[in-house]
This record gives C-alpha cells, sequence and structure tokens, in this order.
C-alpha cells in the first residue's frame, strides 16, 4: 500500500502495516485468490499456509478491505449452470456532459449488473457508456430493456444491443502469480 | 445427473442452496468462524453450510469463494478489449488470442466489433505491450476500452 492510497482515505490510521513486498504477504494474496478454503476457521487455514498468525491474517484482511485493495468478499456464480444464459452488454452513446448522470441512473436499476464510462474509438465505435444486463433468455433482458428505457426516457439516445454468442473462455482474472 | 456436470444442464438448485447463494453474494464476515456466523443468519449448522458449499463448487455453480480485488490497487492494469474478427477467420483468432495469459474473459458478440475480451496484468504498462503483441500475432487492430469510470451497482444476481 502507499501513502497516497492512504492519503485518499484521510486520516485513517493502517491497522496493518506491513510492507506489500513481503513473501509471506504475497504468498497469502496469491492463496486468497484461489478462494477461501471451505472450513471452519478459515483464516487459520490460510494462517498456517503462509506461516502467520490468525490474527496477523485476519488484521490484513480487514486493513486491506478498508483501503479498497479488496473490493468484495463474497462467492462468485457462475451464470450459466443458473440458467442464465443470455448476457447483454448494452452500449450508449451519450453526449460527454452527461454520461456521469445516465451512468448513475443506470447503475441504480435493479436489471443492471454493471456499469461503465469507456473511451469511444472514432469511426469504429462511437459508444462512452456500457452497462450489462443478464438473464435467463434473450426475450426477458429485452423486455428489461424496454422498461429500462421508457423508465429513463432513453428513447432518443443511440444505443445497441451486444448478445453474447459464446464464451471462449470464463476465469477470473489472475492478477498474481504463485 | 452424474458429475461433472455435462455444459448445458442446469443446476438442479434447492430452496437451501438458493438462500445460501443469496446470502453470500452480500459478502462474508471476516471474523475468526465466518461460516458459522452466516449459518447462525440461516438457522442452519455450520457443517451443512459448508457441505452445500463444497457441493457447489464441485458441480460448477460456485466458480470462486474470496475476494474480489482491486486491480488498480494492486498495482495491475485491466482493460476491455475489442477487435473486428472476419467470420471465416474467427475461430482460429480466438484461439490464438486466447493463447496469451492474460486474457480472462472472452465472449463473441453479434456486431462488427465481434470479440471482447478482457485483459489482466501484473503491471499498467504490460496492457498496451500485450495488445501490440496480439496485435503482431494476429494481423488485426485490438480497439482497447479501458474503464473510465465505475458507476456502482448491488452486485447481487437473484437465484
Amino acid at each position: 500500500m502507499t501513502s497516497t492510497t492512504l492519503a485518499m482515505q484521510g486520516n485513517r490510521q493502517p491497522v496493518a502495516e506491513l510492507p506489500s513486498t513481503r513473501g509471506d504477504v504475497q504468498r497469502l494474496r496469491a492463496l486468497l485468490e484461489r478462494g477461501l478454503p471451505l472450513t471452519s476457521r478459515p483464516w487459520q487455514t490460510l494462517a498456517e499456509q503462509c506461516g502467520m498468525s490468525e490474527a496477523e491474517v485476519l488484521a490484513l484482511v480487514e486493513h486491506w478491505q478498508a483501503d479498497g485493495l479488496i473490493k468484495r468478499l463474497g462467492l462468485v456464480v457462475k451464470h450459466r449452470p443458473l440458467g442464465i444464459r443470455a448476457n447483454a452488454m448494452v452500449v450508449w452513446d451519450v453526449p460527454d456532459d452527461q454520461v456521469a448522470a445516465l451512468g448513475r441512473r443506470l447503475a441504480a436499476e435493479s436489471a443492471v449488473t454493471l456499469c461503465y464510462r469507456r473511451p469511444r474509438r472514432l469511426p469504429e465505435w462511437p459508444y462512452n457508456l456500457f452497462c450489462m444486463i443478464h438473464g435467463t433468455r434473450r426475450p426477458r433482458v429485452l423486455s428489461e430493456l424496454d422498461a429500462i428505457v421508457a423508465r429513463q426516457g432513453l428513447e432518443q439516445v443511440p444505443h445497441r444491443v451486444l448478445f453474447s454468442t459464446r464464451a471462449y473462455r470464463q476465469h477470473g482474472a489472475r492478477y498474481l502469480g504463485e | 445427473m452424474s458429475a461433472p456436470m455435462a455444459k448445458h444442464d442446469i443446476a438442479d438448485l434447492d430452496v437451501l442452496d438458493r438462500r445460501i447463494i443469496n446470502r453470500l453474494q452480500d459478502g462474508l464476515p471476516v471474523v475468526e468462524a465466518p461460516f458459522a456466523a452466516v449459518a447462525d443468519e440461516l438457522a442452519i449448522d455450520e457443517q451443512v453450510l459448508l457441505e452445500r458449499l463444497k457441493a457447489l463448487k464441485e458441480n460448477g455453480v460456485l466458480s470462486r469463494f474470496g475476494p474480489m480485488y482491486h486491480a488498480e490497487r494492486l498495482g495491475g492494469g485491466l482493460t476491455l478489449a475489442a477487435m473486428a474478427i472476419p467470420e471465416a477467420r474467427f475461430d482460429e483468432i480466438v484461439e490464438r488470442v486466447n493463447t496469451f495469459p492474460e486474457v480472462a474473459h472472452n465472449y463473441r458478440r453479434e456486431h462488427r466489433l465481434n470479440m471482447w475480451f478482457v485483459l489482466a496484468t501484473e503491471t499498467p504498462e504490460r496492457i498496451a505491450e500485450v495488445i501490440a503483441a496480439i496485435e503482431a500475432d494476429t494481423g488485426y487492430p485490438v480497439y482497447n476500452m479501458p474503464k473510465q469510470e465505475e458507476f456502482h451497482v448491488r452486485l447481487h444476481l437473484p437465484v
């Protein structure tokens, strides 16, 4: 963690200022990335695997969560076994001065699972606001989208729906090696 | 249904599986015995919760249980990229693109830009290098569309 990120967080004191280059700290991150062990004391299990104490591991994880390094601790569901087959990327061409406001409104829609501003790539790609809508079937997703367009008054905003027709690779991003 | 589950089978989830998934999508408390705490909330045994989670993992419903890292805070690079690949060459090119370990997801989508993938790299500088390498290897341009602003949603998929 850098002092810059601390400064951005205000005056909160670091609870576990361990250098991120320390071998056992790196090992803990790598192990965590593969997932939390499904044991009664998962932090203890991890602690044993990287030569720390359970308290140390808990303090580090709390610290990383407070600092924003870990966005969320939870489970990742795979869509296809749950019958969620329709995966629509809906892209919008919004005037630059309106994109933040519309992004916030779309993100508040319960059907929207991700919402980002991204750069246009003209002339090939004029869209600058991206959101994802998932559902069991295409007609369901399209009717959700129709409802959003009507509720938010977006009839005049150019947009396109890009359904995925095949997932060629679907593994979680790996940011750290072992 | 025999394991491993066939690609197009839909998992057979009962009410308890659904309660567990819906509860845990909201996160796990950072305490010494987190599964016991969640089992308590759900009014079930900790052992039952752990067994259900193991089964959900084995039959492919859960891909992972753990932290979602903030890639940029870790010092890594993350972006969404797209390519326009002629139909006749799509399968060949997607294989080439997927040989790059930095490609985390790769979807075919209905548009002239028909290949969409996420790149995750150990450093931000590495994104440009990987994109240049993919362009050199395939002969097609890569459109890089990194996130400029994230609008926060409640990440929850009711099952």
